[in-house]
């Protein structure tokens, strides 16, 4: 299982706005995507996370690059002779066919016989949950309904690779977390390799395997979803996965000098963070990495407390930025507005990022 | 609330077209000089007095008449032949340039929609002086054939105006999920873009067969002897004596004309 599944080789892709101007949507990215496993891209809009994915199923053509899959390169071959499909972002099922014909349709094109394709059509509308939806139309389904429609027309091909592009962005949030679990559940079941594209950093924490970030063409950090919360490659990272507070410091001696005469001793960052010899230097500490203490380290003024239920969020000024913790809700005494505190970083869960 | 209900409305009324005076009595002015000839037309074919302005009694009996006539049925035999060659002939062609047109870059979109339409203002006499010129220089026989290609010429920008506005307002998804899920450019076609443009090209095509079945211009200038169409006909038999029989024709084809819009219609709303 060592051996390469799918290569993205040196892609480039550079797309020309009506202005004249050029967009580099993906800048030389180069990755691996192994066998069996739910990958994500993710980033913000335009970052050139869906560029990838089109490329893979053929729909883009990059400029340069190599896209290999099982050895073999595909970027040079029409979409529909690769052995890829997608679940498009509006779903883009045929409105003229009902559900069963949709289904059926990519596994006509792969001339499947007659009966075969009526046993392939209900296993696929089984997958996705959807027996006795055959003979409806597209039209008269839910959003919900025809995104497992969707699905299962895709997973009926049987492909090698799944894309799927901002499948979910769609739902409403109780179906966007059930459909989260299915598709994992179905990754898991028919072992196929999942490209799975998003801008919602809790939906890649919650299924990848692993996460690509993408910022402005480029690939930033590639990991697991543990890795990249917990070591975010730079400030940019750390604040587009879940939430840090960003503070902006000087190295001292022993410490790092945070707004508001505070130190923060080199001791309690996490052991691999880089600290220059002198000069500015950025700290990134999670909300829930923060707690109450008598005598902390950093000391500010409580602006505003919000109780949510399962936390406690208070905002504290220090000095001239303002610093978000995020307090257990039981066992801890909520402190009041306006009064002085001081906050300790825990567990050396700080630490300083390229900015 | 009594207060802020008043002004709003006095507002609303500022802004309200439908209120400007004398708006609605045009419209009707409008409406009646648009459907009193048609009514005209339809009320004298069922006078039975030989003079058309003169209203003696009902009767059916030039209906009869315009049976009877193999003149007026050569005619419409010529006008339903020439109709049904240029509308299949013109619908296909502007399935296939309406396909063609979604391929080409936007400068070049713009001079070839620019072509295409242009006939649709341009005075119906020049073309058909232009077509008349051209097929005596070229050879083309005048009469059936030539009444064939020239009414194609002229029906495939109406075909056309159907089938571009529902190509663009159709969804490219499904077009590049088909090609995901397999299928060449030729099953693409096949399955997905003719179904889905279905609609768009039956309205099109019933278009273009009213649109021949109605022409008179070209018509007179290229129908040879023996292929005398049926509008031909009636200028014909309008220039000798203005029987009700005219009328009587007149109003059969202002049947068909609505049976086609009816058609048309009908098939739009239904595929919505």
């Amino acid at each position: 299982m060592s051996e390469k599944f799918l290569e993205i080789r040196n892609i480039t892709k550079v797309f020309q706005t009506p202005e004249g101007g050029e967009v580099r949507a993906l800048d030389d990215v180069t990755l691996d995507i192994a066998a069996g496993e739910f990958f994500i891209l993710l980033g913000p809009s335009g970052c050139g996370k869906t560029t990838l994915l089109r490329s893979i199923a053929g729909l883009e053509y990059p400029d340069s690059g190599e896209i290999v899959l099982q050895g073999q390169r595909i970027d040079d071959k029409p979409p529909y002779d690769r052995p890829v499909n997608t679940v498009f972002q509006s779903y883009a099922l045929f409105p003229h066919m009902t559900v069963a014909g949709n289904i059926a349709f990519g596994l006509e094109m792969e001339n499947v016989d007659k009966a075969h394709v009526a046993t392939r059509v209900s296993e696929a509308l089984a997958q996705v949950r959807l027996e006795g939806y055959e003979n409806r139309m597209p039209s008269q389904l839910s959003g919900g309904q025809q995104q497992r429609v969707a699905l299962a027309r895709a997973l009926a091909k049987k492909p090698k690779v799944l894309l799927l592009d901002e499948p979910l962005s769609a739902l409403d949030l109780k179906l966007r977390r059930g459909m989260q679990v299915e598709l994992k559940r179905l990754q898991r079941e028919t072992g196929i390799t999942f490209v799975f594209v998003t801008h919602d950093q809790e939906e890649a924490m919650s299924m990848g395997d692993r996460i690509a970030v993408f910022s402005e063409g480029k690939i930033v950090q590639l990991d697991t979803p543990v890795e990249v919360y917990r070591r975010p490659v730079n400030a940019y990272v750390a604040d587009f996965i879940g939430e840090t507070n960003l503070i902006k410091g000087t190295v001292a001696s022993g410490g790092i000098a945070l707004p508001g005469g505070n130190i923060l001793p080199t001791d309690q960052l996490a052991a691999d963070s880089v600290i220059p010899a002198s000069g500015p230097v950025t700290v990134a500490i999670r909300p829930e990495d923060l707690v109450l203490a008598t005598n902390g380290m950093i000391s500010g003024t409580v602006r505003d407390v919000i109780f949510t239920g399962d936390s406690v969020r208070v905002y504290v000024t220090v000095g001239d930025v303002e610093i978000i913790a995020s307090l257990a809700s039981y066992g801890t005494e909520i402190p009041a507005q306006g009064s002085q505190v001081t906050l300790n970083p825990e567990n050396r869960a700080a630490r300083t990022v390229a900015s | 609330m009594s207060s802020t209900k008043t002004p709003s409305t006095k507002r609303g009324k500022l802004v309200n077209l439908r209120n400007f005076p004398g708006f609605t009595s045009t419209s009707w002015f409008v409406m009646f000089f648009l459907y009193i000839p048609l009514v005209y037309v339809v009320i004298y074919s069922f006078n039975s007095s030989r003079i058309g302005s003169i209203w003696k009694s009902f009767s059916v009996k030039w209906y009869g008449k315009v049976i009877e006539n193999t003149d007026i049925q050569r005619a419409l035999k010529n006008s339903l032949q020439v109709g049904f060659a240029a509308t299949i002939l013109s619908t296909v062609l502007a399935v296939m340039a309406a396909l063609g047109l979604l391929r080409m870059q936007r400068a070049g979109k713009a001079v070839a929609m620019a072509l295409i339409g242009a006939p649709l203002i341009i005075a119906e006499i020049v073309l058909a002086v232009g077509t008349l010129g051209l097929f005596i220089a070229v050879g083309v026989p005048l009469g059936k054939v030539g009444l064939i290609v020239a009414h194609t010429a002229f029906c495939i920008p109406f075909a056309l105006l159907p089938i571009r506005a529902r190509l663009s307002q159709l969804d490219m998804a499904p077009f590049e999920a088909a090609s995901d899920l397999g299928a060449n450019e030729r099953q693409i076609l096949r399955r997905i873009t003719l179904p889905l443009l279905s609609p768009a090209i039956i309205a099109g095509a019933l278009l273009a067969f009213a649109i021949s079945i109605d022409d008179f211009i070209t018509s007179f200038f290229v129908a040879g002897p023996g292929s005398t169409t049926l509008p031909v006909y009636i200028f014909g038999m309008i220039r000798s004596t203005v029987t009700p029989e005219v009328n009587a024709i007149s109003t059969l084809l202002l049947l068909f004309s609505g049976g086609v819009l009816l058609g048309s219609y009908l098939i739009q709303r239904k595929r919505r």
